[in-house]
């Protein structure tokens, strides 16, 4: 359907919009892939350090770890901390669905559907606030 | 318990939560987080962190199997992703000011009612209703694939559609859960949109739901990677499992035996939450 011209305002943009589903359903397949490798990279040096160690999460110390900020979790990951590693495997995993914003609005401008961009740009401006506005 | 334990004990519980919950349509969220909190005594905020977490894996692992069938509709999900993100927002603010035994009790009352949702008979959508106006103006009607050939919707009541979803994205931000009963109700009952247009439009959703809320409870520190780590891996692996034997399934009285054990967890965190244990 690519050599079709007409673009938006037909019933042709159902299948531009399926080509991109296409491609973001990779993309999204992708992002976990990577994410959950890393994690399984981390888990598996965190066990061999740590696994002998007890178990206790029944009193909540988040508060004070270091892995709540990217500077933090970079940090750790610099220093091959197995903690810091499983951190940044589930922030590519955070960045995924994210990454999936961008690229939908980058179709829709394609698309030249100036409606659909604003709403995702919208989308991509309330992740934008929760991730670097807390 | 040491680390190792736990670790695969969380991985085995993860997996199984994952495998129903993608065979049910139900989600693997809504188990895990009494799993961990129940069962495994993890505090409650660890417990959603980690959930939330997974929630974004299995999302985002099904969409690629859910796109090549053709049902989910791009523009449908964009659209009310603003709902569902600001929702979530609100949802995890809201999270970091009430106690764990609030939380508690208000995830067993959703588990209750998600139990609910799921074995009820679907009321059938009324036929030949006029076109709506907005959804014109959006241009969210389209078409999906059926054994006849492709088949025409539109959509219907979309400021109610649009009100629901922030009230999904808020119970995902304050319960760590994907909420995909309320996603797929505010698409099916209210928006009218055909059931299987709804339930992959919403397992789009879900993962871009979660990472507004991720921001909030990551820089909280409710995210630990020590407890994510088997809870991401496990719900991730049983999830594409339950994906892989969904056709051979019989759903049926699987998804009455889940909803069974859905509503004893529901009952549980009720009372944990009553006396203060959570």
């Amino acid at each position: 359907m690519n050599s079709n011209p007409k673009i938006s305002n037909s019933p042709a943009h159902h299948w531009n919009d399926r080509s991109i589903e296409l491609i973001i359903g990779q993309l999204l397949r992708a992002g976990v892939l990577l994410s959950a490798s890393v994690v399984i990279l981390g888990g598996i040096v965190y066990l061999t350090r740590h696994g002998h160690t007890t178990a206790d999460y029944r009193t909540f110390h988040g508060d004070t770890s270091p892995l709540r900020t990217l500077a933090g979790i970079s940090h750790g990951t610099m220093q091959f901390s197995a903690r810091a590693i499983i951190q940044f495997g589930l922030l590519l995993l955070i960045a995924t669905p994210i990454a999936r914003v961008i690229f939908s609005a980058v179709a829709f401008a394609f698309e030249r559907d100036y409606l659909y961009v604003a709403f995702t740009l919208a989308v991509l401006a309330i992740l934008t606030y929760s991730l670097l506005g807390s | 318990m040491s680390v190792l334990l736990f670790t695969l004990l969380v991985l085995l519980g993860s997996f199984i939560a994952g495998f129903l919950g993608s065979l049910t349509g139900l989600g693997g969220g809504v188990v895990i987080v009494p799993l961990l909190a129940l069962l495994f005594h993890v505090d409650m905020r660890y417990a959603i962190g980690a959930s939330l977490v997974s929630v974004i894996a299995t999302s985002s692992g099904a969409a690629a199997a859910y796109v090549r069938e053709g049902y989910s509709n791009m523009r449908i999900g964009m659209f009310l992703e603003i709902a569902t993100t600001v929702g979530a927002i609100v949802g995890a603010l809201i999270a970091a000011h009430v106690s764990t035994s609030t939380i508690a009790i208000v995830f067993g009352f959703v588990l209750i009612y998600s139990a609910y949702l799921s074995i009820r008979t679907q009321p059938p959508h009324p036929v030949n209703e006029p076109q709506d106006r907005i959804s014109r103006t959006l241009r969210l009607d389209s078409e999906y694939p059926t054994p006849q050939g492709a088949e025409h919707y539109t959509v219907h009541r979309i400021p109610l559609g649009f009100s629901l979803m922030f009230g999904a994205g808020t119970l995902s931000g304050l319960l760590g859960i994907g909420s995909g009963a309320v996603k797929v109700l505010a698409m099916d009952q209210a928006m009218r949109i055909p059931f299987k247009v709804s339930t992959t439009t919403s397992n789009f959703m879900i993962g871009v739901t979660a990472a507004a809320s991720a921001g909030i409870y990551l820089a909280r520190g409710y995210i630990d990677p020590g407890i994510a780590m088997p809870v991401v891996l496990g719900a991730l692996g049983g999830s594409m499992l339950g994906a892989k034997v969904l056709i051979h399934a019989r759903t049926k009285i699987l998804r009455i035996v889940f909803s069974v054990v859905i509503v004893a967890l529901g009952f549980e965190m009720i009372f944990n939450g009553f006396t203060g244990r959570l």
